[in-house]
This record gives structure tokens, C-alpha cells and sequence, in this order.
């Protein structure tokens, strides 16, 4: 029983984890039909922002509870600034090109904005845990966890009914639906198609970033952060279906739990499980568990 | 007059038959110079911990070495009478991107030898092709011992231990220092190094402390994984006594910051064999109590050994750096001092200008002082450098306010790696026979 609470715990808390970095991902190619490579380097600017921000605010005497405020305001930021520049500058002049050409695109932005991070930052690593010190362990299920883990799952649980209640009960949301079905009706009918492009990608990088800002405590944030993030959430939303934010949930949360259930079971078949996964849902449905429906064009 | 001309025309003649066999004697531009790619991570996650460092300590010591400041016994100025041209390269992005770089190397760029690596995956793949091109090759950190059981290299050396020292050496420690210890597991990165590295650690303790049992349920996770949440619910719920790593770089610094808010170093012992920059970085984040190693007498180990060569080092690397020499920064200059070594030997015995094979020919089962420590090229045909290993236990130095270590132990190389010709694990499991402690 203690083994199998403990297991279901670091399970919520990594599919958590999961969640939040590939949501962004899953939203951009729902809505812009664009795999976006770049996501990774969000997350890491994201991470490293709040990281050095956290730690000034240490230095200049702010007290830890600070922190969160920080890892908000840097998420804001780096989504705002890099998703608006990136969106307007780069992606903009590519949409009418062959999904391949914005992938090598957004491969290249990766890479950039790994280079980018080494200029500003440098190599050696930030730490930022003052907000996981802050909030302190408790015990559960006979062991210690610390409870900003713990937070992980509520954050998590916010984003997707942020982006449940942003999807089915606002104006916004029928919009960004009917764009996803139908870019061509769309204009047609007169939505900006533009403008839903501009702010999803903002969206979307803003979830990155708050990806990489809400991890940075628990972490030594260094070159390369970005790099895996981008493999596992390719491996989510590949499980739960290219395009939906239901799908990326699920995909999450089996990933987690699975992985989970590995690390404490069969350790050497941690990251077999991962993959293991995925090849499985492509054998059985290729397009994901949920992968939005597609019209037939005739 | 007459006289007078003669006299100087002479004199001419014979300046200019001097500055022409000058000329000939003296070595061209090309000639005065040695030219070595340092290779190390100037990028990724390891390059703060590992690369940088590294690449700093070999820096330091090519430009002490090369205008003559360095303390005996390498005060004369260059390397054999030649001065060492260093390029700096990335090791990141790969075993294959390495081949194709050290290719570059060699082939474009026209080094006349390699020095470096850390990962042993670039060392194994880097070997064969210095052999193909015919270059030397000076590693620094890697730490397999297949690198040179099972192959017979010319043209590499390796001036680190392999990792059976540090694993025998954190087995020994644990005996004579924190004495029976139940059970132990451990937690390391999934790929050769953390694999050896338990396989080697897991086999001395069976050897040294047969009444210990090992978790049949050790942890592997990537590397470079950042999120151990799970590994350690994991570890918490296991009842062994001591916990085993050979995580490094950032890898390290995660763990302790996830494991610490959890109490894991409250209920756990731990010993860290190659965790040691984290010490730094983290500062009194870094639990004290861990048992740390730095895989030989480096870094934070011997910060406080006296000692000309070792007291050099520290002050110039902080006033040059403005931090502390890492353990990276030791192994790499270490691999200097092996090519400094080497070239003055082969140029105090031909007379001339070394060359690759005198070079090898003198480096080849040569002893030299490092920087804290002696160090002899006894295994590998005289390729594979061994020395001794030292552990110790993490400790707040509230003089100084900065972290310490303290109970220090050193392992000497005969006691901690087998004896030429014998493979490491044959001799792990045949109990270490001829191990001198």
C-alpha cells in the first residue's frame, strides 16, 4: 500500500512535469500546424530567467516566498518577448513553405537560442532553490516529499482547466476552434487568422517558459536544460494525439505513472518505458490516442 | 688601412658564416613551436562542472610552463625546448562528432598532439583514430579501464586512473571509516560510467565488507535527467544504510538539492565518488557528512595540502579565474605536466627537437610529479597512468566560511588498481589478490 501511494505520488508529480512543458507544444501544432523545436529553447530561457532572477532577488535581501512572483514574471516575459519576436520576425514569412521547412526552421531558432544562453548566461550553473526550501517537505505514505513538487500538480491541473475553460466557454476559444478545423473557412468567414497565429504562439511560449521558470528551483540550471524537455513532450503528444490538449493530459499521465512504476520496479527499464509507450499507441492508432478529428476534403 | 678593410671584411665573412649556420642550426618558426588541440565541453551541461575547469587548469599551466614560472620541477622554460601553441575545442555534441573533430584536427588544423577528453565514450572512440593518423594523444578524465584492456595503443596515453581505483578505494573508505554499514545501493547516470561504477563498487564492497548485501533494486536513471523525484521515493523506501553515486556534473547538484528538502541525507549515509564540483557551486546547500571523492589528489581533496607545486597552482588558478581550481582543472593539468615531462626527457636524450616517437618513447612507463601527487605510467604497456586515490568527508570550514573536507584518507595506487597485465574485473572478483594497502 506504502509503496503503491508512493508510486501513484511521483507518478501525478512527473506526469505533472510532463504536462506543463508539452501542452505549448501540442497548442502551437493544433492550432499552427507547426512542430515546434524551438519549445525546448522556451523552456530554457524560461528556466534560466527565473533562476537568475530568484537568485538576485536572494542577493538583494527579498525574502523566498519572492520567488514565485518571479518564476510568473519571468514565464510572462520570455513568452511575450520571444514568442512575439519569433512569431513576427521568422515564422510569419515561412507559413505558406512545406511543414518540413518550418521544422528545420524551428530547429535552427533551437540552436540559436541555445548559442543565446551561452552568450548571456555563460556556462557555469544557476541555482534558485529558495522557493523549494521555502515550502519545506511533508510526509506522506511513510517518506518525506517536498511540497513544491507537491505544487507541480496543482499548477499543472490550473493550465488544463485554464485551457479547458479558454477553449469551450470564451469567444476566444471558438475562434481558435474554428481555425484549427478550417484555416481557409476561417479567413473566409473573417477571423484574423493572423492575429489567433500570433497569440497562440505567445500562448504557447509562455507555457514553455513557465515550464522551465517552475522547474528551475528544483535543478542545477546549465547548458543543454532544454534539450530532453523537447524529446520527452515530442513523446507525449505523439501518445496522446498531435494537436490536442486532452490528449497531451492522458499521454502525461501514463508516461508518468508508467515510468513510475518502473523506477520503482524494473530501474533499468526506465527510460525503455518511455518509448515503450509510444511505439505501442502508434502500432495501435498511428495519429495518437486523441488526435483531433479531420475533416475530409473532397 | 689596407689592414683595416681586410680586417673588417673579414669580420664580415665571418658574421655572416656565423648567422648562416645560426640560421641552420635554429628551428624554423614551425620549428619552436608544438601545437595541441585541448579538447573538453566548452558547451552542455557538463561545461561548468567539468569543461571550463579543465580547460582553464591545462591553460594555466601551458602559460607558466612556456615562460618559465612554474615551480621546480618544471621551471625551465617550454615543453623540451619548444613552446606549446594550445587550441581550445568542444568535446560536446557526440562520440561521432568527436571522430570528425579529432580528424579536424589532425588533418585540417595540423596539430602535432591531443590533449583532454572526459567522457569515456569520447575517449573509446577518439583511440583507434589516433592510432589511424598517428597522433599523440594525452586523455585526462575518462575513466573506463576498456580503454586499454583488451587494446594495445601506441599513440595514446591516459595520465587519469581508471575507474576501478575510485571504486576500491570508496569500498576501503567506507570500511575504515564509517565501519559495518548494513546494506548499500545506489544511484547512477545510465550509461558506462554510472554502470561500471556501481558494478566496480558493488564488487569491492562484497570483497572488503562481505557481511554488507547490496539492494537488489538500484537506481539508473539517464543522464542528465535533472528530476530524481521518483529515485529517491524510491531509495527512501529501500532500508539500505548507504547510498552509492558516481553522478557528476549537473546531475549531482539536482540530486542534492531535490534529495536534501526531502531529508534523504538525514536517513541516508552517501558517498559521492565524483560529485565533488557540487561542492562548490552549492556551498552550504551541499549536505556535510557526504563522503566525497575526486577519483585522485584533486580539487577540494587536497585545497588545503601544503606543498610548492600544489600552493602554486591554487593561488594562480584564483587570481587568474577568481575561483577555486576543480577537480577537472587538476586532471588536466596533469595531463601538461605528462607532455612536459616526456618532451624535456626526449629532448634531454637525443639533443634535439622532440618528435611524436620520442615523445612517446620517453612518455611510455614514465614517472612525474603532478600537482599534489606522484604519477607513473604503470599499466597499459606504460600507457595507463595510475596514482593514488583519496576520500574524505564534506565539512564547513567556519574560518574560512567555505566548505571543507575533512578525515581525508589517501589510497596508494598499488592497493587500489590491479597489477599490469591482469584485468580489472578479473582481479575485483578473484578478491584484489596482491593489493598492497
Amino acid at each position: 500500500m506504502q509503496t503503491a501511494l508512493t508510486i501513484l505520488l511521483d507518478g501525478l508529480v512527473y506526469a505533472s512535469y510532463l504536462f506543463i512543458v508539452s501542452v505549448g507544444l501540442t497548442i502551437v501544432f493544433g492550432v499552427m500546424k507547426i512542430l515546434n523545436v524551438a519549445h525546448g529553447g522556451f523552456y530554457a530561457w524560461g528556466a534560466y530567467s527565473a533562476a537568475y532572477a530568484i537568485g538576485l532577488a536572494s542577493e538583494l535581501g527579498f525574502p523566498d516566498w519572492f520567488g514565485f512572483i518571479l518564476i510568473g514574471l519571468s514565464s510572462a516575459l520570455v513568452g511575450v518577448v520571444l514568442g512575439l519576436l519569433i512569431e513576427r520576425a521568422i515564422l510569419r514569412k515561412l507559413y505558406e513553405h512545406e511543414e518540413v521547412i518550418i521544422i528545420l526552421a524551428t530547429f535552427g531558432l533551437f540552436l540559436i537560442l541555445e548559442d543565446l544562453i551561452l552568450i548571456v548566461f555563460g556556462v557555469n550553473p544557476y541555482f534558485a532553490y529558495q522557493p523549494m526550501v521555502f515550502l519545506g517537505s511533508v510526509e506522506l505514505g511513510g517518506i518525506f516529499r517536498d511540497v513544491y513538487s507537491l505544487t507541480l500538480v496543482g499548477l499543472a491541473a490550473l493550465v488544463a482547466l485554464a485551457c479547458w475553460y479558454a477553449l469551450n466557454r470564451t469567444k476566444w476559444g471558438k475562434i481558435l476552434t474554428t481555425v484549427i478545423h478550417d484555416r481557409e473557412i476561417s479567413l473566409a468567414i473573417g477571423i484574423n487568422v493572423n492575429a489567433v497565429f500570433v497569440w497562440t504562439f505567445v500562448a504557447s511560449a509562455t507555457l514553455g517558459a513557465l515550464g522551465g521558470a517552475y522547474i528551475s528551483p528544483t535543478v542545477s540550471v546549465a547548458p543543454g536544460i532544454g534539450i530532453d524537455v523537447i524529446v520527452l513532450s515530442f513523446a507525449v503528444v505523439v501518445i496522446g494525439g498531435m494537436g490536442s490538449i486532452p490528449g497531451a493530459l492522458i499521454g502525461a499521465l501514463m508516461v508518468g505513472v508508467l515510468r513510475a512504476v518502473a523506477v520503482h520496479k524494473f530501474p533499468e527499464f526506465e527510460l525503455f518505458v518511455i518509448f515503450a509507450v509510444m511505439a505501442a499507441v502508434l502500432m495501435v492508432r498511428p495519429e495518437g490516442l486523441f488526435a483531433p478529428a479531420k475533416a475530409r476534403r473532397i | 688601412m689596407r689592414d683595416n678593410m681586410f680586417g673588417n671584411g673579414l669580420r664580415v665573412v665571418a658574421l655572416g658564416a656565423v648567422a648562416g649556420v645560426t640560421a641552420l642550426a635554429s628551428p624554423s618558426p614551425a620549428d619552436t613551436s608544438f601545437k595541441v588541440a585541448v579538447v573538453s565541453f566548452l558547451t552542455g551541461p557538463a561545461a561548468g562542472p567539468f569543461g571550463v575547469p579543465g580547460r582553464n587548469g591545462a591553460e594555466l599551466v601551458i602559460d607558466a610552463i612556456n615562460g618559465g614560472t612554474m615551480p621546480a620541477p618544471y621551471e625551465t622554460a617550454g615543453f623540451g625546448g619548444l613552446q606549446l601553441e594550445a587550441i581550445f575545442a568542444d568535446e560536446s555534441g557526440g562520440n561521432a562528432k568527436q571522430v570528425a573533430e579529432y580528424r579536424n584536427l589532425v588533418e585540417k588544423q595540423g596539430v602535432d598532439a591531443v590533449l583532454g577528453y572526459i567522457s569515456s565514450g569520447s575517449c573509446m572512440s577518439v583511440a583507434p583514430v589516433a592510432e589511424e593518423l598517428q597522433t599523440l594523444t594525452v586523455m585526462s578524465v575518462c575513466g573506463t579501464p576498456r580503454l586499454f584492456e583488451g587494446s594495445d595503443w601506441n599513440y595514446t596515453f591516459r595520465t587519469q586512473a581508471h575507474a576501478v581505483g575510485d571504486s576500491v578505494a570508496a569500498a576501503l573508505y567506507i570500511r575504515d571509516q564509517l565501519g559495518d554499514v548494513s546494506s548499500y545501493s545506489g544511484i547512477n547516470q545510465n550509461y558506462a560510467w554510472g554502470q561500471d561504477s556501481w558494478k566496480f563498487f558493488d564488487i569491492a564492497m562484497q570483497k572488503l565488507s562481505p557481511e554488507s548485501r547490496a539492494s537488489d533494486n538500484p537506481q539508473f536513471p539517464k543522464l542528465f535527467a535533472g528530476q530524481y523525484g521518483t529515485e529517491i521515493s524510491t531509495l527512501l523506501l529501500e532500508d539500505s544504510e548507504l547510498v552509492h553515486s558516481s553522478f557528476w556534473d549537473g546531475d549531482i547538484e539536482a540530486f542534492v538539492l531535490q534529495a536534501s528538502v526531502r531529508g534523504f541525507f538525514d536517513k541516508k549515509k552517501f558517498i559521492s565518488v565524483a560529485g565533488a564540483s557540487a561542492i562548490d557551486n552549492l556551498g552550504k546547500r551541499f549536505p556535510t557528512g557526504t563522503v566525497i571523492g575526486t577519483r585522485g589528489e584533486f580539487g577540494i581533496i587536497v585545497r588545503n595540502q601544503e606543498g610548492e607545486l600544489n600552493e602554486w597552482f591554487i593561488n594562480a588558478y584564483r587570481e587568474r579565474y577568481g575561483v577555486y581550481p576543480l577537480e577537472s582543472s587538476y586532471q588536466y593539468a596533469q595531463s601538461v605536466l605528462a607532455l612536459k615531462a616526456a618532451m624535456d626527457k626526449a629532448a634531454a636524450e637525443s639533443g634535439e627537437v622532440p618528435n611524436t616517437d620520442r615523445i612517446i618513447g620517453a612518455m611510455t612507463g614514465l614517472d612525474f610529479v603532478s600537482i599534489a601527487g606522484d604519477v607513473s605510467f604503470a599499466l597499459g604497456n606504460g600507457h595507463q597512468a595510475i596514482h593514488p586515490v583519496s576520500y574524505g568527508v564534506t565539512a564547513w570550514d567556519d574560518g574560512k566560511d567555505e566548505p571543507t573536507v575533512v578525515d581525508v584518507r589517501v589510497y596508494p595506487a598499488n592497493c587500489i588498481l590491479p597489477p599490469a597485465g591482469q584485468l580489472s574485473e578479473d582481479w575485483l572478483e578473484a578478491g584484489m589478490p596482491g593489493s598492497d594497502c
